[in-house]
């Protein structure tokens, strides 16, 4: 394979940052990827030649901050294959974006009685926006069950979406167990009752080729920090005809097309969402980070991320006493797992006095944690850039602290 | 003579700057943990439980009858942590409420640089136990 990962490495200038006097070893990027050096030169080289608000002005700094902000909203389309720009909302990460649709397409078609089916396996971003809601509405939550490998119940699915259900918001890949759901078969299952879907793409997106027409969901919602991008900006994708008919979400400036006290225009698409000066900076950052991953191909992170987790699986589930949570046939990028007599916040902390960074808790996902009957796990998470030598090290360092607790 | 509190204080700053790496500073803190004395699995209950977001602290503390003394007997389910309770220990147990109120332990687990897990209180019951220990001090201080 034409994969040199040692030469991503070089990307990436925070890898070659020491911990306690130890080589850094990243392995927390479920939580958030690291920055290649595209990225944080469009960010610099935004505010040293172009930094000026966008829509609004007609001198020369304020053109180059529209077309770069408006040139990573074409970025974004062409990288999820989106119908249109207009379909392109930027906000500040997925969290918000399932706010949006839970608080405008939510509030408007979702009542008394009605239904919302979400999985065992969400991330709390994708579980209280509705719950939220249902508690507003009168509404009820449904929860597609898992097995123990971590997979959804696809039978128990199919029996959840009745008359009553206005919405399936499911996760592409689970944050604290790897899991990658089958959502192509899920979404046309949902349309099948006439029910729209939302993905949550955040840990997919920097994992998977993602293709919004092909997957034919309605929303998907992605956070750039995790795709290698700046924190503070992400993408909430929508159907065109769903987004027309969706009411504005917060009010200000650039949303609208007129105002005065008596009656108020709204502005079009993608500007009816995005009210008030956005990250523009961010956005530029994303627009950055999305050239990068597909420079490398995606398809060329999958197929070495994949041969990263065989290794993985194989090397880690031979330590003594580790029990992995989540094994489900189609995973990426996640090992969650709890080491018998090591309590993971131990793990997590003896860990990073070798330099090794993973996270350890509950993940953002407490109904996951009850579901395995586990407190908490220890996560190492990969991307593109980590090596069969990081695993050694996260392995080596796992016996060894087992060492020091034994 | 027994050593004072600040004696003891003392005497864990300067083992621990015997080591220079961290791993080793840890083993130090798990092994002092292992050396306290077992608690009674009975006194581990709802009530004497100091929740933290990723570990806990159980913790029975009382006044020595007939004196302003406070003993305790702690333990928790994370090592490091209970390394930290020894280290409590070591500086609290059997001490006049007035010392436990008076000493500097932010101060001390600073000097050790392991204050980030004093501070960060989401993570582990530490902070919450020293201020239950606190309390108990300053009642018998005022009683």
């Amino acid at each position: 394979m034409s994969y040199d990962v040692w030469k991503v490495r070089g990307d990436f200038p925070i890898l070659k940052e020491t911990v306690y006097g130890k080589p850094l070893v990243y392995l927390d990027n479920a939580n958030t990827t690291q920055k290649p050096q595209a990225v944080i030169d469009a960010i610099t080289d935004f505010y040293t030649s172009s930094n000026a608000n966008i829509h609004r002005a007609n001198h020369l700094l304020s053109e180059r901050a529209t077309r770069g902000f408006e040139g990573a909203r074409e970025k974004v389309r062409e990288f999820l294959n989106a119908a249109a720009v207009e379909e392109i909302l930027f906000v500040r990460n997925a969290t918000e974006g399932i706010n949006l649709v839970a608080q405008t397409f939510g509030r408007q078609n979702i009542g008394e009685g009605d239904e919302i089916v979400v999985s065992a396996m969400e991330h709390h971003a994708n579980i209280v926006p509705w719950q939220m809601l249902c508690e507003e509405r009168g509404a009820q939550l449904r929860v597609i069950p898992i097995t123990d490998e971590g997979e959804l119940e696809l039978d128990e699915y199919a029996r959840l979406l009745t008359p009553r259900t206005k919405l399936v918001a499911i996760v592409h890949m689970s944050n604290a167990l790897g899991t990658v759901n089958p959502i192509g078969e899920m979404i046309a299952a949902a349309h099948a009752h006439g029910v729209p879907v939302l993905v949550d793409a955040a840990q997919s997106a920097y994992h998977r080729r993602l293709d919004v027409q092909a997957l034919d969901c309605d929303f998907l919602a992605l956070s750039g920090h995790k795709l290698y991008g700046p924190t503070g900006i992400g993408v909430l994708y929508g159907k065109r005809e769903l987004l027309e008919a969706m009411p504005p979400w917060q009010g200000g400036g650039d949303m609208i097309a007129s105002v005065s006290f008596e009656k108020t225009i709204f502005n079009a698409l993608p500007n009816k969402f995005e009210a008030g000066t956005p990250h523009i900076a961010g956005a530029i950052g994303l627009g950055a980070a999305i050239d990068y991953i597909t420079a490398l191909g995606m398809d060329n992170i999958e197929a070495y991320e994949g041969e990263l987790m065989t290794y993985g699986a194989q090397a880690l589930t031979a330590v003594k006493e580790l029990r992995m949570i989540g094994t489900a046939k189609e995973k990426a990028s996640v090992f969650s797992f709890t080491v018998t007599g090591v309590h993971p916040q131990d793990l997590g902390t003896l860990l990073n006095a070798s330099g090794i960074a993973i996270r350890t808790g509950q993940h953002c996902a407490h109904p996951v944690m009850q579901r395995y009957g586990v407190e908490s796990t220890a996560r190492a998470s990969l991307a593109c850039y980590n090596t069969r030598e990081e695993i050694d090290a996260l392995v080596a360092g796992i016996r060894r602290v087992q060492e020091m607790l034994g | 003579m027994a050593a004072s509190q600040e004696e003891r204080a003392e005497d864990i700053r300067d083992t621990f700057a015997m080591f220079d790496d961290w791993t080793d500073r840890y083993q130090l803190l798990i092994d002092m943990g292992q050396k306290l004395p077992p608690m009674d699995p009975a006194d581990k209950t709802e009530e004497t439980r100091v929740k933290g977001c990723q570990s806990n602290v159980w913790l029975v503390a009382r006044p020595v009858p007939g004196s302003d003394r406070i003993e305790f007997v702690a333990d928790s389910d994370s090592a490091i942590v209970k390394g930290m309770v020894a280290i409590l220990e070591r500086v609290y147990s059997g001490e006049p409420a007035a010392n436990i109120l008076s000493f500097d332990v932010e101060k001390l687990l600073a000097d050790l640089e392991l204050e980030q897990h004093l501070s960060m209180n989401r993570r582990n019951g530490l902070a919450g136990m020293v201020a239950r220990i606190k309390d108990l001090a300053a009642e018998v201080a005022g009683s």
